[in-house]
């Protein structure tokens, strides 16, 4: 059969883009492959390692498990989007600080499941900061850094020292 | 792995998703949350011809506590029944099992009805509605009918959903000052599927319980109420009550785990819920 296609509208980073994607695209290749957002990553591709994670319309999501197609009027942001515009900088230094990344294939995803909780606010403690990012693998730092750097962060923002 | 190609439709209403749902060779799908169905396309585990999306379906997201009841629309994705002060108040068994579905990404897409629709054996919330004695809504091109969660799980990923059928709600009875609840699972990482797992509720009465009703997950081809053990422990006997376990399960050896550890699990699971159905609420 001819793949069925779509045509989607959409915004990416605050960009509106229009394409023609096929129906079994998933979001993440279409926003690799087509629009050469190569900062999410491609693991598993079926939910398990949180390579994947973007954020649409506000909300963190695997997006191996999302269609493009789906996304047609949806606000898609990218690690790309969110890093350029600031929003995670003190996170980015943390990581950086604390050897929270070593290949860094884990570490987009990783960053925004971790804004996800800090935009929470308040400190959460290491074991809430464990138990919300334990959909997201690392197979380098072995967690215990990354945990720090989120800790750390969480307390600077409400106003503490570390 | 990439899916094999597929249609897609997006739903403009549950009429609509029916109408679409009707083809002869039975190949659309419909996709919810897609947490579990975009997996198994990407693992080529099935491929359906037709992918029906009911995002956007207006009226399957509501969330009403009314008539003694709660009702949760199919399409109620797991992060909001957590946000939910109905939920918390009216349903508290399942705020205690949503925090153990996979991790907050999935449960900000994942629903309650896809997941009970799609009844993995190990999952908490088909347990949970079993363990309610909840009832589930369902629509189809004959038209709409209401099942009860002893009736609904038929097999391994098996239930009274037919091939064109819709589940549009679930109810369960609305918790009173006497309604006690308990869970507890047991799981390799926080996030994983259970290897064990224990929903439980019942009634305060006098000083022990009545209306006892012990649902496990993990140990079977579906959640299993454990009816042996409820009538034991109504009786306030709680070793009892995990040596009669041994009439009402029989957990098989899987990935996760042996039978036998299953078993020994099961009982370990019951002395902590116990506790907590024994415990008043505040
Ligand atoms: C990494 C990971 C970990 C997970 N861990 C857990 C866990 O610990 N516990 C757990 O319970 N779940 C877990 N899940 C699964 C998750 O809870 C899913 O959300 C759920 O199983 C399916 O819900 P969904 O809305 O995503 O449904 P979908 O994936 O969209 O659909 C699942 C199936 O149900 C059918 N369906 C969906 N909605 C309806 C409906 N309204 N009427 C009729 N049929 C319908 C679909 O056609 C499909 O066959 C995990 C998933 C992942 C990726
Ligand atoms: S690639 Fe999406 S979760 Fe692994
Ligand atoms: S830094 Fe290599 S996987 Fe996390």
């Amino acid at each position: 059969m001819s793949a069925p296609t779509h045509q989607i509208t959409l915004t990416v980073n605050g960009e509106t883009v229009s394409e023609t994607v096929e129906a079994r695209k998933t979001l993440v290749d279409f926003l690799r492959e087509d629009l050469f957002l190569t900062g999410s990553h491609v693991g598993c591709e079926h939910g398990v390692c949180g390579a994947c994670t973007v954020r649409v319309d506000g909300a963190v999501v695997r997006g191996c498990l999302m269609l493009a197609a789906q996304c047609d009027g949806a606000r898609v942001e990218t690690i790309e989007g969110v890093s350029d515009g600031g929003e995670i900088a003190d996170l980015q230094a943390a990581f950086e600080k604390r050897n929270a990344l070593q290949c860094g294939f884990c570490t987009p995803g990783m960053l925004l499941t971790a804004q996800e909780l800090l935009a929470g606010g308040g400190v959460p403690s290491r074991e809430k900061i464990r138990e919300h990012i334990s959909g997201n693998y690392c197979r380098c730092t072995g967690y215990q850094a990354i945990v720090d750097a989120i800790e750390a962060v969480a307390m600077a923002r409400a106003g503490g020292e570390k | 792995m990439k899916p094999a190609p597929f249609a897609y439709a997006k739903a403009r209403s549950l009429d609509h998703a029916i109408e679409l749902l009707a083809r002869p060779d039975g190949e659309a799908r419909l996709l919810a949350g897609g947490q579990s169905l975009m997996a198994t396309l990407n693992m080529r585990l099935s491929a359906p011809k037709l992918l029906i999306d009911l995002n956007g379906v207006k009226g399957l997201d509501g969330i009403a506590a009314k008539d003694g009841a709660v009702e949760i629309g199919a399409m109620v994705r797991h992060v909001q029944a957590e946000r939910s002060a109905d939920i918390a108040r009216y349903a508290p068994l399942i705020a205690l099992a949503l925090p153990h579905i996979g991790h907050a990404a999935i449960r900000n897409r994942g629903t309650l009805g896809g997941s009970i629709a799609f009844a993995d054996p190990a999952a908490e919330l088909p347990a949970c509605l079993l363990a309610l004695g909840g009832e589930l809504d369902i629509a189809g091109h004959k038209g709409k009918r209401t099942v009860k969660a002893d009736d609904f799980f038929k097999g391994l990923f098996e239930t009274a959903l037919g091939p064109n059928d819709v589940l549009t709600a679930i109810r369960i009875p609305a918790a009173t000052t006497e309604t006690r609840v308990g869970f507890a699972e047991f799981a390799r990482r926080h996030g994983d599927y259970a290897i064990a797992g224990l929903a439980a509720c019942a009634k305060a009465s006098g000083a022990g319980l009545s209306d006892v009703r012990l649902a496990y997950f993990g140990v079977g081809n579906t959640p299993i109420r454990a009816k042996n053990a409820e009538a034991a422990l109504a009786g306030g006997d709680i070793e009892g009550a995990v040596k009669a376990l041994g009439g009402d399960l029989d957990p098989q050896d899987d990935v996760q785990s042996t039978g036998a550890a299953k078993k020994h699990l099961a009982g370990v699971l019951l002395r902590r819920v116990a506790k907590q159905l024994m415990e008043a609420r505040p």
